[in-house]
């Protein structure tokens, strides 16, 4: 039976081996040189592969592709602000940003968890709707009540108007100071080795985590509420719990992410990233109620490459540089979409075919 | 009179108003096994939920009497209380985490754990697991129940068998256990494996745990217990010492009449039509492998397929079925059927009630009606009324509630309507409800895999009549996989016998037991 096992493998992977036909096809194209391409590539990877971690913890708790990351997002963002208002820079900045992140992010966490407890079966599209919800109390916060209510020392952040904060803050005295810390250059290529090393250790921690009594609880949860629930775990603290853990992460992870940057677009910089994050863990081969490290890693150098190669790939053979633009925010979309409904037929498909024998699970 | 660990004294309990159980009262000694035995619908589940605490029982209007533990009057008001208490229950559904393994279920929230500095701060919650005592605390237990189950195989990835078993070992790791009840712990085994489980249980018992066990399978009840307690119609009709009472008295309790002998009737289909030819058939099922099985099928027939556990016989229809991966050549009237593909084979008109009915493709939080219906209506969109020239096609209710009473009254299923929720019913209505599904397909071919399992004795004639009823008004032809080789020989024209995978020999069902006991045990005559 060696034959179907081998279509199989190739159906369940479907996903991760379309992106690198895209890319495979878009590298030449694109014309852009090796050295070029692993440049971009790490630098990438060093600044988006925290993110997308944090996602991991509620997909194994059975609460889907998440955008309760955003919310992490947000409360990375206002700490940066905070750190920056007070002209703590360089590394100091960016640990007292993410200490400063950590209650708010439980703060958002506990209750987009609440609320999805109350959306069972429905927390990928509940969280979505909740992020845009969280996003109208944010800009309230920043836009209205930063100066007036919450004290803003400087001036260079403020709108001209003396409240609420500017559309984008520099963050140019703590840009890349992780990343430049402890750094290698091998070949031409630039290793950001402190944040791999940031991110390694993310990576042990979620290992670790899947290890403990609350992590086995999480793949209970996630896998049968009912029967976790009959043996005593208490379901909706777990769920609960799980958010929050994705939240805080998402918070370093943003604040990670913008320190690579060296600037917050504050009004947008997080409303994409919960997509980018989630079509990149999809590209790499994640389902709804599955996925590991290693779809983080293979999703993440892949969407990326595409990222780089498809907009330039396009630019060549239409001769439009408008295009490319258009051509990311497609793809990443179309991703989603397609992962999606990838996942939804294959489920139907199993329920389909058990439905002469025994229901799902 | 002061020794019982456990007295239920009158246990009163309504669902939405309907009284299930009127007067129930039950003790049990230290060490002692009690059968409860009763009709499908009799209220044995709901009794034992009370017991356990179980969420269903709180959420429709708790209970009424009192329930002693070791002469203490207990309030069971969660199945954690009841934990505590040393209660365990082994559930007629599976109450298991399919991506977890054996190990994982069998310690499941009460896993052994170390501290970490980690832990010391943040709480236990954080402590990390003990793989290797779990493993070894997981396989004491897994030895105690008697069977190799691989403890590091996913509950998913398993037969049912190895999955009750599993459930068992989950139970009796309990140190503080006191009082076990099993809701019908061999409705899912074949012969062999449930001898085994009743020697666990005998030996359990030796250990001072009180049991409850329930089963449809009278024998059994004989065979371990000391006493057997009988209800109907939510009461306690008879409660004995299994000396001093035979199976046939402990049936017309149950019933209330006498279950009355089925006749055979010959039928011969040599030399007719072969409708669906199987040859070289191998199917990867675990604990069930199909290692090279060959037969030719003849068009109406009933095709008895009979064997001991783990020799393959559920293979084979979950193999065509294309459940589990499965290779050889199956040919459906003469054309070619592809094996690897589910539905292809449902639209060939062929139906499946697989074996595995603790989650038996019943929609249970829909109606009765809508679940003998759905898959018809998908399939070969029947009960569709048309109208605009088909352009417009909608449920046609009246006729799907023709249909699902028809199948209540001719199966007896007790129920409150066709508009009850499957939830709601006993198990074995349950069981029969999917029957009715596969009947309302009106199937030119159907398999059924143990279909009396959990059936009351009373019902069991019932629906072996109605599969004989309809294979002879539709020609439908029958295939039937029973471990029961006298429920086989009722109803089959002819039954092939399963051994290593592979046919040990085809006799027509009116040959003596005996021989079908030698092929079963591989002294081919
Ligand atoms: N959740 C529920 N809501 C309403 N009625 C219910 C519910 N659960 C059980 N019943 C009804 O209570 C009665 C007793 O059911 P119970 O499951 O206790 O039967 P049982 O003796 O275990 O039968 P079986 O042998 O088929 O398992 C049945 O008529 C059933 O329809
Ligand atoms: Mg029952």
């Amino acid at each position: 039976m060696k034959n179907f096992d081998l279509k199989k493998f190739l159906a369940d992977r479907s996903v991760p081996i379309m992106f690198i036909i895209i890319c495979l096809v878009c590298i030449p194209l694109s014309g852009f040189s090796t050295s070029y391409l692993f440049n971009e590539i790490v630098t990438r990877v060093a600044r988006n592969t925290f993110l997308i971690l944090s996602l991991l913890i509620p997909i194994m708790a059975g609460m889907g592709l998440n955008f309760g990351m955003t919310l992490g997002a947000m409360a990375g963002e206002i700490a940066l602000i905070f750190s920056s208002d007070w002209q703590i820079w360089g590394i100091p900045g960016v640990v007292l940003a993410m200490i400063l992140s950590i209650p708010i992010s439980i703060l958002l966490g506990a209750l987009c968890g609440t609320l999805l407890n109350m959306s069972r079966g429905r927390e990928m599209i509940t969280s979505y709707i909740i992020s845009f919800f969280i996003n109208g109390i944010y800009q309230l916060v920043v836009l209205y009540m930063m100066g007036p209510i919450i004290p803003i020392l400087h001036e260079s952040i403020k709108l001209p108007r003396g409240y609420g904060i500017r559309n984008t803050v520099s963050l140019l005295n703590l840009r890349q100071c992780i990343d430049n810390l402890i750094s290698v250059n091998i070949l031409g290529v630039k290793i950001p080795v402190l944040s791999f090393i940031i991110i390694i250790a993310l990576c042990l921690f979620i290992v670790w985590f899947t290890k403990t009594k609350l992590g086995q609880d999480m793949r209970a949860v996630g896998q049968n509420m009912e029967v976790a629930r009959a043996a005593g775990i208490n379901v909706d603290r777990t769920r609960v719990l799980s958010i929050i853990i994705s939240t805080v992460l998402a918070g370093f992870g943003m604040i990670l992410y913008l320190q690579n940057m060296g600037n917050i677009a504050t009004y947008s910089s997080h409303s994409q990233i919960g997509m980018f994050c989630i079509a990149a863990l999809l590209v790499g081969g994640a389902s709804v109620d599955k996925a590991s490290i290693g779809n983080v890693f293979l999703g993440v150098i892949l969407f990326h490459l595409m990222f780089i190669v498809a907009p330039r790939a396009g630019t060549v053979i239409t001769g439009d540089s408008m295009i490319g633009e258009y051509f990311r925010v497609f793809i990443s979309y179309g991703v989603i979409t397609l992962a999606l409904v990838m996942y939804e037929a294959k489920k139907h498909k199993k329920k389909k075919m058990k439905d002469g024998g025994d229901n799902e699970e | 009179m002061s020794n019982n660990v456990l007295e239920m004294k009158n246990i009163k309990k309504s669902y939405y108003g309907t009284t299930v159980l009127h007067d129930i009262n039950l003790s049990l000694k230290e060490g002692e096994i009690v059968g409860l035995v009763g009709e499908n619908g009799a209220g044995k589940s709901t009794l034992m939920n009370i017991l356990f605490g179980d969420e269903v029982i709180a959420s429709t209007g708790g209970y009424e009497g009192e329930i002693l533990i070791d002469g203490k009057v207990e309030n069971i008001g969660s199945s954690f209380d009841a934990l505590n208490l040393g209660i365990g229950m082994v559930h007629q559904e599976f109450s298991l985490i399919p991506g977890f393994t054996a190990t994982e279920n069998i310690l499941f929230n009460r896993e052994p754990s170390k501290k970490s500095s980690i832990s010391s701060i943040f709480g236990d919650r954080l402590d990390t697991l003990d793989r290797k005592k779990m493993k070894d605390i997981a396989d004491s237990a897994i030895d105690k129940v008697g069977v190799k189950i691989n403890d590091s195989m996913l509950v998913a990835n398993m037969p049912v068998g190895h999955k009750q078993f599993t459930e068992i070992a989950r139970e009796i790791s309990k140190d503080n256990l006191k009082v076990l009840i099993l809701d019908e712990p061999t409705a899912v085994l074949t012969e062999k494996e449930a001898t085994t489980l009743l020697m666990s249980i005998k030996n359990l018992a030796s250990r001072g745990i009180a049991i409850i066990f329930i089963s449809h399978r009278l024998n059994e009840i004989l065979d371990v217990c000391n006493r057997v307690v009988v209800i109907r119609d939510g009461f306690v009709v008879k409660d004995s010492d299994i000396k001093s009472i035979t199976i046939d008295e402990i049936t017309k309790c149950m019933i209330g009449r006498e279950v009355g002998e089925r006749k055979r009737d010959d039928r011969n289909f040599d030399g007719k039509g072969v409708i669906m030819s199987i040859k070289n058939l191998y199917v990867d099922m675990p604990g069930e492998n199909v290692k090279g099985f060959n037969i030719d099928i003849y068009d109406g027939e009933i095709l008895g397929i009979g064997g001991l556990a783990g020799q393959g016989k559920l293979g084979i229809p979950n193999g065509i079925m294309g459940l589990y991966d499965a290779e050889g050549d199956v040919e459906y009237k003469g054309k070619k059927l592809d094996i690897t593909k589910p539905i292809c084979t449902l639209e060939e008109d062929i139906a499946f009630v697989s074996e595995d009915r603790r989650g038996v493709g019943l929609l249970l939080d829909e109606s009765l009606e809508w679940n003998v219906s759905f898959l018809t209506m998908q399939v070969k969109n029947k009960f569709l009324k048309k109208i605009l020239g088909g352009l417009i096609s909608y449920r046609d209710n009246d006729e799907i509630k023709k249909v699902t009473d028809h199948y209540i009254e001719a199966l007896n299923i007790k129920c409150t309507g066709t508009k009850q929720k499957a939830r709601e019913l006993s198990g074995g209505n349950q069981q029969k409800v999917c029957l009715a599904k596969a009947f309302a397909m009106a199937p030119k071919f159907l398999f059924v895999s143990e279909p009396t399992r959990g059936i009351d004795v009373g019902a069991k004639a019932l629906v072996l009549d109605a599969l004989k009823g309809y294979n002879v008004k539709h020609g439908t032809t029958v295939v039937m996989v029973s471990s029961e080789i006298e429920e086989l020989r009722q109803i089959c024209d002819r039954i092939a016998i399963v051994s290593d995978g592979k046919v040990a020999g085809i006799y027509k069902a009116s040959e003596p037991v005996e021989k079908f006991g030698a092929l079963m045990i591989g002294a081919g005559v």
